[in-house]
């Protein structure tokens, strides 16, 4: 690890003492995902291309925490090596002092992108990052199931639990032992705080910390929500859930081994392939709503994002490179190849990308639901109120403490770490 | 023993003053030393130096240069709220620390105690004669032998509650009725750590006992026989005071690496308050949070409490790291 790191850093820097002449040599590091990495590259070799500038792929594990941890470190450390990163979208507020502000660069196409995503990247006045694709998850569910047993699609959790208590237990009387009704992230990361940010949320339960400051979690709708959510564990769930990140509740939805699933966008080309028990018999919907006042359907905001560096020696090339990859033409060669969520809002009416990626056209419903986590109101610290909450939530799951015990402390920890 | 009775007159028998030569050869072994000394102290020293200044400043990671002191506050700060309260903030004040350090202690103890007995099982088996006993002993040593990242990763699966193979053959030879979720619940997961730490680290205690129980002359146990000593008894009273300098060393050894448990943990269960150790509570609070300072004084509170119990364990169990007993 330390020498991979090392080897890196020293081309790196290689390279860029190399190529300081004339077209610049960039470095763009990226989490690895998928088949991610092989479509930066073709987009970089188009890049190459156009412009003369050479990019080096710096590959990271596809974990987003250790990529923070890395990249903090790099960033804290003036690192001169990297010029573009890939970030999450709730890194914004806790990286920007170490990004170049992007808003002049970007003004003439922000207007074609969605405006909560741009709002998502902006702190204070600064842009801190340009959109590359967005996400946003769906409820995915089987078809042919709830045909088999003449149900609807759910909109509402509680429908959501009796349609999947129903099927779970028709089909294990006919002898599919192995079915489960719902499957989600419930592991304690920040996965969880998305789906609980979701329960919460949909039961109009606020977004745990609002946009101005206030700590609104400790509720009577959000302990509705969650009391609802410990109802599935171990029922219409399996108890395993509470280890489940969005690999392993996909790997059980795949096997066919669950009537639904919450999960993002990128299940749904693989639930498609052939190797996948489901294809063909699965569609999406959006999440779910609560029950009670202000109840609605509510989906996290995710997606990815790109970043200047603010120590790299290349900047004017850096943000070249930062806008191509975020450019409409990019994006939609995202959405066909990778099946990944424009942020521009034209491509959705696209007729190439939704004949590639039919599915598209119903998440735009489903985006218009989107609730971001609290980044931009906790700024520095909103990883440790992400993991403040994920543990009320898993401590709540997991039957260790009531809904509304671990709410009240949760409260009285986020006024202490806020104050 | 023997040697101890034929070594004790020639070390009498040496001048007390050194000879010229003597001196020489001192000299010469400083010199020898010295690059180790400056390497050291530049990976080891230096970054040790820097966490402990970092702990009683208020650096964040944005801003590691503009820090300042601070004192103890991020250890302890006691303050008086206008209605008269008084609160305790700081890490010695930090419930979750304490968890991590009971954690760690206990992770320690448990893994160490049946590592040691198994790997002295190990031992004893491999140090008979039997035909391929080369193939055996090299076989044995492949769970430590796999990076702990892959290792821990590997174990993740089998582990896991739907398509891992654990709950698979348990469910098949019917010791469970449902399948159990090992990493998720709070209940089994300190378990499943320690397993998959003494598959992994049985080898190493083994090997390490090996080569002390290879030292114990053959000629002791024919004695024995000859008497006609037990065999259990063989094992008490020859066997396990002769290995055990051995045995004290390679029994620190696993024990400083445990307290210092990191890597296993932070793949198998990383955000379980039920086994996050100092060590993972430290990285997080370093990297993952924003509190740099907090996670420094954090890390310099285990440095401490390995060191002290480094100190107790040399002076206490009487440790020879030259391999003799004192």
């Amino acid at each position: 690890m330390t020498l991979n790191k090392m080897l890196v850093a020293m081309m790196a820097s290689v390279t860029l003492v190399a190529g300081a002449a004339q077209a610049a040599e960039l470095s763009i590091v990226s989490g690895d995902t998928g088949t991610g990495l092989q479509f930066l590259q073709s987009e970089l070799d188009i890049f190459q291309e156009e412009t003369g500038h050479v990019v080096t792929i710096v590959p990271m594990p596809s974990s987003t925490s250790d990529q923070f941890g890395q990249y903090r470190l790099w960033l804290a450390a003036g690192n001169a090596d990297i010029d573009v990163y890939q970030t999450d979208v709730i890194w914004a507020p806790q990286l920007a002092d170490q990004f170049v502000d992007l808003k002049e660069a970007f003004a003439e196409v922000a207007d074609q992108h969605f405006p909560s995503v741009i709002e998502s990247q902006t702190v204070g006045d600064k842009l801190v990052a340009v959109p590359a694709f967005t996400d946003a998850p769906a409820l995915y569910y089987r078809k042919d199931l709830l045909e088999k047993h003449g149900k609807e699609v759910p909109t509402t959790w509680t429908e959501l639990r009796q349609t999947a208590q129903e099927i779970m237990e028709a089909e294990r009387a006919e002898g599919n032992t192995e079915i489960w009704g719902y499957v989600f992230q419930g592991n304690a990361y920040e996965g969880l705080t998305c789906n609980a940010l979701e329960w919460v949320n949909s039961f109009g339960g606020g977004q745990i910390i609002e946009a101005d400051g206030t700590i609104s979690i400790n509720n009577e709708q959000a302990v509705a929500a969650l009391e609802e959510a410990a109802s599935w564990v171990g029922t219409i769930a399996p108890q395993g859930v509470l280890a489940y990140g969005e690999e392993e509740a996909r790997g059980v939805w795949q096997l066919g081994n669950a009537v639904f699933m919450r999960n993002w966008p990128y299940a749904y080309a693989l639930s498609n392939g052939d190797d996948a028990a489901v294809k063909g018999n699965f569609d999406v919907a959006p999440l779910p709503a609560g029950e009670g006042e202000g109840a609605k359907s509510s989906a996290t905001l995710g997606g990815w994002n790109f970043a200047v560096s603010q120590y790299s020696q290349n900047q004017e090339a850096a943000i070249e490179l930062a806008l191509f990859l975020s450019s409409a033409e990019s994006q939609k060669r995202r959405a066909i190849e990778q099946a990944n969520l424009p942020t521009v809002q034209s491509l959705y009416q696209d007729e190439e990308v939704l004949a590639a990626s039919p599915f598209m056209a119903a998440w735009e419903e489903i985006f218009q639901n989107a609730v971001p986590r609290p980044s931009a109101p906790t700024q520095e610290n909103y990883n440790e109120v992400s993991s403040l909450f994920w543990s009320a939530v898993h401590n709540t799951l997991s039957g260790n403490g009531s809904a509304a015990e671990n709410l009240e402390v949760l409260e009285i920890d986020l006024d202490d770490l806020l104050q | 023993m023997t040697s101890e009775a034929i070594g004790a007159p020639t070390a009498a028998a040496q001048p007390r003053q050194k000879s010229e030569l003597m001196q020489q050869r001192v000299r010469a072994a400083r010199l020898f030393l010295l690059p180790m000394m400056i390497a050291l102290a530049v990976v080891a020293g230096w970054p040790l130096a820097r966490s402990i200044y970092f702990s009683f400043t208020d650096a964040t990671l944005n801003d590691l240069y503009g820090a300042e002191w601070i004192g103890f506050g991020n250890y302890l700060q006691i303050r008086v709220l206008e209605s008269g309260r008084t609160i305790y903030r700081g890490v010695l004040a930090d419930p979750a620390w304490w968890n991590a350090v009971w954690n760690t202690v206990r992770f320690a103890f448990w893994s160490v105690l049946w590592e040691t007995i198994l790997g002295m099982i190990v031992a004893l088996v491999l140090n008979a004669e039997f035909k391929g006993r080369g193939i055996v002993r090299a076989a044995i040593l492949i769970p430590w032998a796999i990076p702990t990242i892959v290792s821990a990763r590997m174990w993740s699966w089998m582990l896991n509650d739907q398509f891992g193979i654990l709950n698979d053959l348990g469910m098949r030879l019917g010791l469970l009725n449902a399948p159990v979720a090992w990493t998720a619940s709070p209940d089994t997961a300190m378990l499943a750590v320690l397993v998959v730490d003494i598959w992994k680290t049985t080898p190493f205690m083994a090997l390490l006992i090996l080569a002390g129980l290879q030292m114990i002359p053959k000629d002791i146990y024919e004695a024995a026989e000859i008497d006609g000593v037990h065999p259990v008894k063989q094992f008490f009273r020859i066997t396990l005071p002769l290995v055990r300098p051995a045995l004290m060393v390679a029994i620190i050894f696993r024990v400083l690496d445990a307290l210092r448990i990191f890597d296993l943990i932070y793949v198998l269960t990383p955000n379980s308050a039920a086994t996050k150790t100092m060590s993972v509570i430290s990285q997080e609070n370093l990297f993952q949070f924003n509190n740099f300072a907090e996670g420094s004084a954090q890390s310099t509170l285990l440095f401490l409490l390995i060191a002290i119990f480094t100190i107790l364990y040399i002076w206490l169990g009487k440790v020879n790291f030259d391999g003799g007993d004192r």
